[in-house]
């Protein structure tokens, strides 16, 4: 196989489950400080593709690479454990029902992997809370229970415990869609910081504008493969294929 | 003979003196059972087939079999073997595991129902299994059985009283010292039924308090 | 291990577990009995009753189970109790049960209460209809689990009565550790029949409980 050129480099991707084959031979490049949006409809393969990146959906064939090292490679499995924890580290991930950790305070929460994984002391554990927690707007909660937060504000905190291992991509699974529509837009807000920031993200998405406006790149999925990609100017605007427009017509129309 | 309530003060140290060590095989019993539920769950739930089945089996026959057999068993099978043990430590031991077993059952079934998420979130940060679990699987579990633990372990103290009769100077067995001096078994059966359910009554109410305190980070 | 032992003493054991079955089979039924009173007690109209319920469910189980028998057993003669160790076994266990019983079918008519109630007399039934004919068949199905596990443990807590010398399975193995200095022996013995015991009356609630689901 070639060395790797590109800072995410996803080649022939394939996954089955049993017969079913949710992902078909898809490959993808991201840059460094690049944000890709997914969008699809359910079981289109976007979220499954997104979980392979960081492994918790393991692919059935082909490779994932970042940023010079293969994530998905062949090693015996205490070492690939050992392998995949580190690779781990340094991709972040938020879900769509946030998974915090219900018996940790928001400041616990954040702190708990770089404690347990970089040995900090409590005190710059306690920092490292404080300037995340910080980023995100949620700094007078940061003592805070999930049971006591909003959803929005929960995502945050999941957004901030992502951030603190200080990871070198990061992945978004549907990050407000479990959300109430006014609750969104504060997540959307954390989301486009972190895009000036230049952080590089994938992002699975059923909301377009939100993807319009903060995407270099937006791929298209349906049945396990991408079916256009481009930038959002170009894909949303003028789609050259049937399925692209199908899909496009019936979520802006459903969104207005 | 009637009844006679008027003896009691006379007897009341012997008494409480027994209700000291209810109290304190109670509470070491408890500490026993609840650690060694969340280590037995562990191993049922997560250790190699051939540690896991032969473990399976125990719990069965625990659950299967009354307590009162099992202290005959742990105690006069610890001497069979060679190992003198005194009474009390005997009827810590087997108390202990008896419950412990029926912590197991609880909290294999809380870890189990604890989100995959959460396993999914720990991993995505780096952990490993091994880490996931006991920073973030098992506490949540274990706040989840809380509730059921607390009431095992009130079934525990009342359980307790088996453990006179294999010879621990607990409450009942100092009551039925007394007894045999005064041959007054109505009124001090029913000083001992007394004081185990105040003891009972505050454990309640400890388990309300805990309940509370931890409602919040469940 | 010893087989030839335990070969020898197992007829006394399996004399012992027709006490051990016959000793539940009484306790089951009196503490059900306790269990409906002591449940329609809880759920009266009247304060007292209610009051009456709540304080048979609390002391009961509040206190241990071995002491209620001492009490019943050695203290009751004081106050004009004669009774046999088996039958002191049987009333004292039963009541016991009962308390922990009240419990499960007061559970399971509560679940069942809320709207079933309400809709039932929207439709004009009288609140004992209501009860006979909506509320109690229903609940009657929830209960049978959970009254599978208050049977469960009532049939380890027959071992207490051992401690006031009814010769059943616990008692008998009592007996023979101390003449044999075998304990593993016969605890093998005594546990295998209570777990025959435990295991066809949990095959039995489990019929028992499709039984009644699928009606």
């Amino acid at each position: 196989m070639t060395e790797q050129t590109h800072f995410v480099e996803i080649r022939h991707a394939q996954k089955s489950f049993g017969t079913l084959e949710v992902l078909k031979d898809i490959s993808l490049n991201v840059e460094r400080g690049q944000i890709v949006g997914i969008i699809g409809s359910s079981g289109s393969g976007k979220s499954t593709l997104l979980r392979a990146i960081n492994d918790l959906d393991p692919l059935t064939g082909g490779e994932i690479w970042l940023d010079g090292v293969q994530v998905n490679k062949t090693l015996p499995h205490r070492q690939y454990e050992i392998h995949i924890n580190e690779m781990r580290q340094h991709v972040g991930m938020v879900f769509q029902h946030f998974n915090l950790f219900p018996h940790m305070t928001a400041r616990e929460n954040v702190t708990m992997a770089p404690k347990l994984l970089k040995s900090l002391y409590q005190a710059e554990a306690d920092k490292l809370a404080e300037e995340q927690l910080d980023k995100v707007g949620m700094l007078e909660r940061i003592d805070y229970y999930p049971s006591q937060l909003s959803g929005g504000q929960k995502q945050r905190v999941a957004i901030a415990r992502a951030l603190a291992m200080q990871p070198k991509l990061m992945l978004f699974d549907e990050a407000t869609s479990a959300l109430d529509p006014e609750l969104v837009e504060e997540v959307n807000m954390v989301m486009k910081k972190l895009a000036e920031e230049h952080m590089t993200m994938i992002i699975v998405t059923h909301e377009m504008d939100f993807a319009a406006s903060v995407c270099d790149r937006v791929l298209f999925m349906d049945k396990g493969v991408v079916v256009e990609e481009g930038p959002p100017s170009v894909l949303f605007k003028k789609p050259t294929q049937d399925r692209t427009r199908a899909f496009l017509r019936k979520h802006i129309e459903g969104a207005s | 003979m009637g009844l006679d309530f008027s003896i009691i003060p006379k007897y009341v140290d012997i008494i409480l003196l027994g209700v000291g060590w209810t109290v304190g095989i109670t509470v070491a019993a408890a500490l026993l059972s609840f650690v060694g539920g969340i280590i037995f769950a562990v191993i049922a739930l997560y250790a190699p087939w051939l540690v896991r089945q032969p473990f399976r089996l125990i719990e069965w026959v625990f659950m299967g079999t009354p307590l009162l057999l099992q202290l005959f068993l742990i105690y006069f099978g610890l001497v069979q073997i060679g190992i003198d043990l005194p009474a009390f430590v005997a009827g810590i031991i087997g108390l202990g595991l008896h419950f412990a077993v029926y912590n197991s059952e609880l909290i294999q079934t809380a870890i189990l129902a604890v989100d995959k998420g959460q396993m999914e979130a720990a991993r995505t940060l780096g952990c490993s299994r091994g880490q996931a679990l006991r920073k973030v699987v098992i506490p949540q579990a274990v706040r989840a059985v809380i509730p059921p633990i607390g009431n095992n372990m009130i079934a525990l103290l009342k359980d307790s009283a088996l453990v006179s009769v294999i010879g621990v100077s607990e409450l009942t067995l100092s009551a039925q010292r007394v007894i045999g001096k005064t041959y007054r078994p109505f009124e001090f059966y029913l000083l001992a039924a007394a004081f185990y359910y105040v003891i009972n009554l505050c454990m309640e109410w400890v388990q309300r308090k805990i309940e509370r305190r931890i409602s919040i980070s469940r | 291990m010893d087989i030839d032992l335990m070969l020898k003493v197992y007829p006394f054991f399996l004399e012992a577990a027709w006490v051990t079955i016959l000793l539940s089979v009484l306790t089951a039924i009196l503490g059900l009995i306790c269990g409906t009173l002591g449940a329609a007690a809880r759920l009266s109209r009247f304060a007292l009753f209610r009051f009456l319920g709540a304080a048979y469910v609390s002391v009961f189980r509040g206190t241990p189970a071995l002491i209620q028998l001492f009490i019943l057993y050695l203290g009751g003669p004081q106050i004009g109790i004669q009774l046999d160790a088996f039958e002191a076994g049987v009333i004292g266990l039963g009541i016991n049960a009962g308390a922990y019983m009240t419990e499960t079918i007061r559970g399971a008519i509560i679940a069942i209460d809320k709207g079933q109630r309400e809709a039932a007399r929207t439709l004009g039934l009288s609140s004992w209809q209501a009860t006979y004919k909506v509320i109690l068949p229903q609940a009657a199905r929830l209960m049978v689990r959970p009254l599978g596990v208050n049977l469960n443990m009532l049939i380890k807590a027959t071992a207490l009565v051992a401690a006031i010398a009814v010769v059943e399975l616990t008692y008998t193995a009592q007996r023979y550790i101390g003449s044999t200095y075998k304990p593993f022996e016969m605890f093998l013995l005594a546990g295998i029949l209570y777990m025959i015991i435990i295991y066809v009356t949990g095959r039995g609630v489990a019929w028992l409980d499709r039984k009644v689901q699928i009606t």
